[in-house]
């Protein structure tokens, strides 16, 4: 029981590993630089929109807003980020309008009490329509270099969103893990009445951390629309599905008060290495799907199992 | 209404893990009278009734119904033998009209399809509420009901079950004086039917308006059934209730009473509680005693802020508090331990060290950041301080026996320096032994000069532990008593909304 116990708490180190040999050996592609690299590059942008999922998750709460949220903000702040002297005003208006729309969230599920499934829910349609509404039908494609430096670029030999998700990560992570503030976040998810007992004001926490999520979704934006090069309103439909994916096999339970962002990071390279190697071995999308699925069902199966055997 | 005796229950026990809830109890009602069950909270009247109907089983003992012993299976069954429950809370569904409530389960059918005879159904639920003397129209919805209503349709439908026992717990709890009279007038007509009623009551005043007999227990044990109501008081019946065990459980260190730490003028919260006034001393144990409902959490909690309050000012160490949400309180130092520790006083999930600094973030953090090896020290020197029986700090909440636990909210509000607290049946649910410790641990505050305010349910810790105690009943204070001039019957009564002159 010990050795079952010890083998499943380190499970997801011990998946990676083996996704990594057994890709190893099925294509001859999987460990080339130019491949790793890739991995790593789309692991940053699910990353980052995986944290803005754990944020709220870590409240008991659920953002199914994301991939709305950042189509419209990238819709709305596409045309000044077209223009290189406008650039700044463009990424303002970006962050601006996703932290606005996780405002919103917070304040429904706060103070309106509205639950976080049908309050984001209704911010997805909602943010989706307004995208199509002011585009129009328009794309806008075709950005300057400078803005393409965050999604396509390189800084120091290392893809700029692997930058962008470090700085992300290590800020949050400072945050949740070594401060007042993060030390009230585990507290309100953990016993939202005990906390707010002890003195802690539980609804700023939960509007805070909405809107920080927004405010990750904005950044996800950004990065997501400079690589594609590409700003249309059907962006990102299957995205709040993938950031839970990551939330969920990174080992952070819905129930609340519990893991965090470097288990969402493991959780969003598992996914990417799979559907990376699905990629290389030829697996068609549809199936693909299908896979994700059950490694999902299979990894919540392995949390419980390992709570019931005393790992906390 | 003399008649012969239908139902008897004999040297009923039932245990719970850790307790005898019923010791041999024994209970007998004649057809068509009203037999009243007292007794203090806790005393096995609804354990008693719940067996009765179902609802539990017993361990021993013999249930006999008019001649013939039974074993009651579950509630259908029980509905079947025509015992019938009302409920405080009612068992009706607020989406469905008053005629499909009675009939749930039970609808009249018609042809050889059984389709639903609506016809029928309305018409017996007319008459039925009609020989309540109630005109009501049927297809109304139940949540459109009044409380007063909502009980008379629970009524008719143990009628059309052909209920011949009828229990009602605590009927005229949320009732007012107009529709006490209709209830007693309906309770009148049914028993002149033949119907028997056990009434489950805490109020003095209509036990002895209608109780033909009544029935008393204390701490899961019969102790007498009076056949003439008329022939006590009711200081007698209170003494019944209590009985003559005063034991002294602790005693408090003598404390210089000082300044006033806490007092609350003409609180009121809609329909929980109204008017009340009260003060806390340095160094002073009060205490809030009054049976379960009476409003005594709700004010604490108002007090601390946690729920808004729409009258009354608030004032600490002299100072008035505007707006008070319990992130203020705690920054003036109140702290709250809640009457249930798992879901309100402690994140069951995190670790011992983290519940005990949660309110004191503030004092082990250098700016923005905690620091890591002073909120260890903190948390070390009060599981130290209070003794918490845990290996570690690092331990999660959730593996602690409940007084740790305890000790763990209570190590919460020590940690946060708090010079009120406000303990809400801070020993419910925990050994002897630990009840011993948390009583040590309030005595050693208000040896610092702490101001506590204490609710109990338990007489004797109450009149024990507290210098002074407010009685609240059905919302309002309706006595302060000392402890020099504490006794069981005299907080009772005041509890059940006796008047007394002082």
């Amino acid at each position: 029981m010990r050795l079952a116990a010890q083998i499943l708490k380190y499970s997801r180190l011990l998946i990676i590993a083996a996704l990594f040999v057994g890709l190893t050996l099925a294509s001859p592609v999987f460990l080339t630089g130019s491949n790793l690299i890739n991995v790593v590059r789309q692991t940053a942008l699910l990353a980052v929109l995986g944290f803005a999922m754990t944020l709220v998750i870590l409240v008991g709460g659920i953002d199914l807003s994301i991939g709305s949220v950042l189509a419209l903000s990238s819709c709305l702040a596409a045309s000044y980020l077209k223009e290189p002297s406008t650039i700044v005003i463009g990424t303002i208006i970006c962050l601006g309008v996703a932290s606005a729309c996780g405002f919103l969230n917070g304040l429904m599920v706060a103070k309106i009490k509205l639950p976080p499934f049908i309050a984001t829910y209704g911010m997805s349609w909602m943010t989706r329509g307004l995208a199509l509404v002011f585009m129009g039908g328009n794309i806008v494609y075709g950005f300057p270099k400078t803005f393409r430096f965050l999604g396509a670029g390189y800084m120091l030999g290392v893809p700029t969103p692997i930058w962008v998700m470090t700085i992300a990560f290590t800020v949050l992570y400072v945050v949740l893990h070594m401060t007042k503030i993060g030390r009230n976040v585990y507290a309100t998810g953990a016993n939202k009445e005990a906390a707010f007992l002890s003195g802690v004001k539980t609804d700023r926490v939960v509007i805070g951390l909405y809107t920080m999520a927004g405010f990750l979704v904005g950044l996800g934006a950004l990065m997501y629309i400079s690589r594609l090069n590409a700003a249309e309103p059907g962006i990102g439909e299957s995205f709040a599905l993938e950031a839970i994916a990551a939330t969920l096999i990174g080992g952070t339970p819905f129930t609340g008060g519990e893991g965090g962002i470097s288990r969402t990071l493991t959780g969003a390279f598992i996914l990417t290495l799979l559907s990376n190697g699905m990629n290389l071995l030829g697996v068609s999308s549809l199936w693909q799907s299908a896979v994700f699925g059950s490694v999902i069902i299979f990894a919540i199966m392995l949390e419980r199992i390992s709570k019931k055997l005393g790992n906390d | 209404m003399d008649g012969k005796c239908i139902l008897r229950m004999c040297d009923i026990t039932k245990t719970f893990p850790g307790m005898i809830a019923l010791n041999k109890v024994c209970f007998d009602l004649n057809e068509g009278e009203v037999h009243v069950l007292v007794g203090e909270n806790g005393a096995g009247k609804s354990t008693l009734m719940k067996i009765l109907c179902g609802v539990y089983g017993k361990d021993n003992g013999k249930i006999n119904l008019c001649g013939v012993d039974v074993e009651v299976k579950d509630t259908k069954h029980a509905e079947g033998l025509g015992i019938s429950m009302i409920h405080q809370e009612f068992n009706l569904l607020p989406f469905r009209n008053v005629a499909q409530n009675i009939f749930l389960g039970r609808e009249p059918v018609k042809g050889p399809l059984k389709v639903l005879d609506e016809e029928r159904m309305h018409k017996e639920a007319k008459s039925l509420l009609l020989s309540l003397g109630l005109n009501l129209d049927t297809k109304t919805l139940v949540k459109e009901l009044g409380v007063a209503q909502r009980q008379m349709v629970e009524v008719a439908k143990a009628l059309s079950m052909n209920a011949k026992v009828l229990i009602m717990d605590e009927p005229t709890a949320t009732l007012t004086t107009r529709e006490i009279e209709q209830l007693f007038a309906t309770i009148a007509s049914l028993t002149n039917k033949g119907v028997s009623i056990v009434y489950i009551s805490h109020r003095m005043e209509e036990i002895f308006r209608i109780a033909d007999r009544i029935t008393v227990l204390r701490d899961g044990l019969f102790v007498a059934t009076v056949e003439d109501p008329s022939s006590i008081t009711m200081d007698e019946l209170v003494a019944m209730m209590v009985g003559r065990r005063i034991e002294k459980r602790f005693e408090k260190p003598p404390v210089e009473l000082g300044k006033e730490v806490l007092r609350v003028d003409g609180l009121s919260s809609g329909g929980k509680f109204e008017d009340i006034s009260l003060y806390v001393r340095e160094g002073e144990i009060v205490g809030i005693s009054g049976l379960v409902g009476a409003g005594r959490t709700e004010v604490a909690r108002a007090i601390f802020g946690a729920d808004p309050k729409d009258k009354g000012k608030i004032s600490l160490f002299g100072k008035e508090i505007k707006a008070g949400n319990p992130g203020t309180m705690v920054s003036k130092g109140v702290g709250f331990v809640p009457e249930d520790r798992k879901e309100q006083g402690l994140a069951l999930i995190m670790s011992v060290k983290d519940n005990i600094v949660q309110a004191s973030l503030d004092k082990v953090s250098t700016g923005p950041f905690i620091n890591g090896p002073k909120e260890k020290k903190v948390a070390k020197r009060y599981v130290d301080e209070l003794r918490v029986s845990t290996p570690s700090v690092q331990k999660l909440a959730k593996f602690l026996s409940g007084g740790t636990q305890q000790k763990v909210v209570i190590a919460k509000w020590l940690a946060s320096g708090s010079r009120v607290l406000i303990f809400d049946e801070p020993t419910r649910g925990i050994d002897v032994g630990a009840k011993q410790e948390i009583y040590k641990i309030m005595g050693d505050l208000v040896k610092d000069g702490v101001g506590i305010l204490m609710i109990s349910s338990e007489l004797p810790e109450i009149i024990s532990v507290c210098d002074r105690i407010y009685v609240m009943h059905e919302g309002r204070i309706t006595g302060e008593v000392m402890q020099t001039d504490a006794n069981q019957e005299l907080i009772l009564g005041l509890a059940m909304g006796k008047e007394v002159v002082q």
